[in-house]
């Protein structure tokens, strides 16, 4: 037969100071095991949302990073006249041959510190090829004019990035015309102006890459071999998921790892304070479980019991640390994408998920820290208990 | 001094459970000791530098190069005794899983620029005397097994193509904070196998007064304003402090996760004084009716939690500093010379005490002023 819940509930009640220690205790646990993995999965989720999966982004073969890469006019005009493009309403290609570069732009309230920022220059497809492009003020550059526009996650991080301000790089004064987001993706940190204007100032006649879209999603591996084959070029193809999905593994690997290794130590931690906590209770209530075990209830049931109340303790302190986690849920920080050498703002994300596999961990630890308590409890001898 | 038989058996009394309050102390000071050695490694990283070495780059940014005809120049300019450059190269090694740094750099220079990598004599004029020599540091020939005189072959990402280099030297850095995990070839090697003119990623120079350098880089940067390339001129120092903070935040973030380790201990450590000595308050009823003070009751409690702490300071702080310091812990080239500072130490000593102050507090202070007739009542 098994002991109603409701004895350790009230059991749990008699000491509350203890207990609430205990579930504190692994409760921020919980919240440094969210914290942590909501910044790798932040900064994991900017980079994945920075492509889409029915786009291809072309770069020179060998090329790891848009930065490293160069493709020529001549090369550009033959991915663009590719079968595999797909077709704007106008009939034209919609692919953008990309200017990418990393410029030094001051921070903002800091003199002497400088970001390192994308500069992208993009043609006019390259709004309707990236679907998350949203003008958030403004409006976009004019071509042919030395106008830019800024990515929303920038705005007030580095100077002059309001609308109407004059921005200077590359030798040249640059005004800013709008603001535009991109679904939170790392196309928030950059700054957009238009491909020809871009070019002279930076790299000479060079682009770096070929963004397009596909005709149709499924034809991707045709496309590639295709491109990849074409004797006239030398390039890789790449989806575009994939590609920015991959510039965020280093980091995210990182992050989940030292995750992993710092709770694990905290856990033990809070592990020791649950069995400290369990074996007081399981010793002051000594006399009460030798009843319990004379009334007929099983050893087995009686372990169950201090499990539960072990877990529930835990389940508490769970619960907890996902109310301390929550609060980080959206705010904004900075890393740099080692692969194009720039810094990448981006939001925490608390997921459902998340959250749920904090619980999951609180009881595992609940368990953990409960057991052996709980075999003792079992296995008292009643007599010597009751005496 | 009379009384610590007395606390080591209030101790002993329960052995499991000081044992593991010691363990989660120790975790916690550990943990505590890594996470602030992430952020005093970092700083030392970024102070690392020769004071009188200066880094020139381009004003638009680190990756666009300088023209090489900068180097006349800039050794023309006054205040500055020598120039050398480099260029990142972006080779990756195999399945490029294993990262490392390597650049091309101006041979002789370089190596006058930078007395901190130590190098066989025999071995350096090996190194500078054939073209397509390399230079790696020691970790890096470990890692990957080379050996001096094997060929290793990496393939460019910026300069496309297999590059093939033959080792003829390897470097020991006298300055731990310099990483061991770096290669380096002769950048004129580089500049002929291209089909395009090479340029410089940066200029390093030596000046004569580091004093000067603000001065120093003033004239530089004037000078180069309006021609093709403008610069930024910067000490060493800058240059590294600027990497630095690439990474983001991680003071923040390491500090904010190492208080609430720290924190998630005091709970553990309070809750188990706090048991202890719920279960011995007949105990102390019976201690104050023999004549213990109520002052020498809250030292014994104190005194015991210090026990505790210092234990776990002892197993934890000593811990780190054994295993961190053999040096071997790099974290794959990105911290290098990690080690515990004595200010950790010291501050995870300060730490420990206030543990003990946090944990004893309340209890010594019940068992202090423990009424005894009621307290004695309660005895079976």
């Amino acid at each position: 037969m098994r002991i109603p819940l409701v004895y350790n509930v009230r059991s749990v009640l008699q000491r509350p100071v203890s207990t609430a220690m205990t579930a504190l205790g692994i409760g921020i646990v919980v919240a440094v095991f969210i914290a942590m993995l909501a910044l790798a999965h932040g900064f994991g989720a900017a980079l994945v949302q920075t492509g889409s999966p029915d786009n291809v982004l072309v770069l020179r073969r060998g090329a790891d990073a848009e930065l490293s890469s160069g493709i020529s006019r001549e090369t550009a005009r033959i991915i663009a006249a590719s079968p595999h493009v797909a077709l704007g309403p106008d009939g034209r290609p919609l692919a953008s041959p990309e200017v990418f570069v990393a410029i030094n732009i001051h921070r903002l309230g800091d003199t002497a510190s400088m970001a390192n920022v994308v500069a992208r220059g993009v043609s006019e497809a390259a709004f309707t090829v990236r679907r998350n492009i949203r003008i958030a003020a403004g409006r976009r550059f004019t071509s042919g004019r030395s106008e830019i526009i800024v990515g929303q996650k920038l705005v007030g991080r580095v100077g002059h990035t309001a609308v109407g301000d004059t921005m200077r790089f590359a030798g040249r004064d640059w005004v800013v015309v709008g603001h535009f987001t991109a679904g939170g993706s790392s196309f928030e940190s950059e700054i957009w102006g238009e491909n020809e204007q871009f070019m002279p100032v930076f790299r000479g006649a060079v682009f770096q890459s070929v963004s397009f879209r596909l005709r149709e999603p499924a034809v991707f591996e045709e496309a590639k071999r295709a491109l990849e084959g074409d004797q006239r070029i030398t390039v890789d193809a790449h989806r575009e998921t994939e590609f920015y999905a991959s510039q965020s593994e280093l980091l995210t690997r990182i992050l989940e790892f030292l995750a992993f290794v710092i709770t694990s130590i905290m856990a033990v931690g809070a592990v020791f304070g649950a069995v400290n906590t369990m074996y007081a209770a399981v010793g002051a209530r000594t006399p009460e479980i030798a009843v319990l075990l004379t009334l007929g209830f099983k050893p087995r049931s009686v372990l169950t019991s201090f499990l539960a109340e072990s877990a529930v303790i835990a389940l508490a302190g769970g619960v907890i640390g996902c109310l301390l986690a929550l609060p980080i849920n959206g705010i904004v920080t900075s890393t740099t994408n080692w692969n194009s050498f720039t810094e990448v703002a981006f939001a925490f994300r608390v997921t459902p998920g998340l959250l749920l596999s904090g619980l999951v961990f609180a009881v595992v630890m609940g368990v953990l820290g409960g057991f052996f308590p709980a075999r003792r409890a079992a296995k008292l001898p009643v007599v010597q208990a009751l005496r | 001094m009379k009384y610590l038989p007395l606390v080591l058996a209030n101790l002993g009394r329960h052995k499991r459970r000081t044992v593991l309050t010691i363990v989660s102390v120790a975790l916690a000071l550990f943990l505590f000791a890594s996470l602030r050695s992430v952020v005093t490694t970092l700083d030392a990283s970024s102070r690392f530098g020769g004071a009188d070495r200066m880094i020139v780059q381009n004003a638009t940014g680190i990756v666009f190069p300088l023209p090489m005809s900068y180097a006349a120049r800039l050794q023309a300019t006054p205040g500055v005794t020598a120039v050398s450059w480099a260029n990142w190269f972006g080779g990756r090694y195999g399945d490029g899983k294993r990262f490392f740094a390597n650049f091309a750099v101006d041979p002789a220079s370089y190596l006058a620029m930078y007395p901190e990598f130590v190098i066989p004599e025999d071995q350096k004029q090996a190194f500078l005397r054939e073209r397509s020599a390399a230079l790696v540091g020691r970790r890096l020939l470990e890692v990957f097994g080379w050996r001096v005189g094997q060929d290793v072959t990496l393939q460019g990402t910026i300069f496309p193509g297999p590059w093939t280099f033959t080792i003829r030297a390897v470097y020991t850095p006298s300055d731990k904070v310099i990483s061991d995990d770096v290669l380096m070839f002769h950048y004129d090697y580089l500049d002929e196998r291209l089909d395009r003119r090479m340029s410089p990623g940066w200029y390093v120079l030596r000046i004569a007064d580091p004093a000067l350098a603000p001065q120093v880089a003033r004239r530089i940067d004037d000078e180069f304003r309006n021609s093709s390339s403008a610069t930024k001129t910067g000490t060493e120092q800058a240059f590294q402090a600027g990497f630095v903070t690439m990474w983001g935040n991680v003071r923040f973030l390491m500090n904010s996760i190492g208080m609430a380790v720290v924190f998630a201990i005091l709970l553990v450590t309070a809750n188990a004084m706090m048991m202890s000595a719920r279960e011995r308050t007949s105990e102390v009823a019976v201690l104050k009716t023999i004549g213990f003070t109520d002052r020498t009751l809250f030292l014994l409690v104190m005194v015991e939690a210090g026990c505790i702490a210092c234990a776990g300071a002892l197993l934890g702080l000593g811990g780190a500093k054994l295993l961190y310091g053999t040096g071997d812990f790099n974290f794959v080239g990105f911290l290098p010379g990690f080690d515990v500072t004595p200010g950790t130490l010291g501050i995870g000593a300060g730490l420990a005490l206030a543990l003990t102050v946090a944990s004893g507090v309340v209890p010594a202070m019940r068992a202090a002023r423990l009424p005894v007739v009621q307290a004695l009542r309660k005895v079976e």
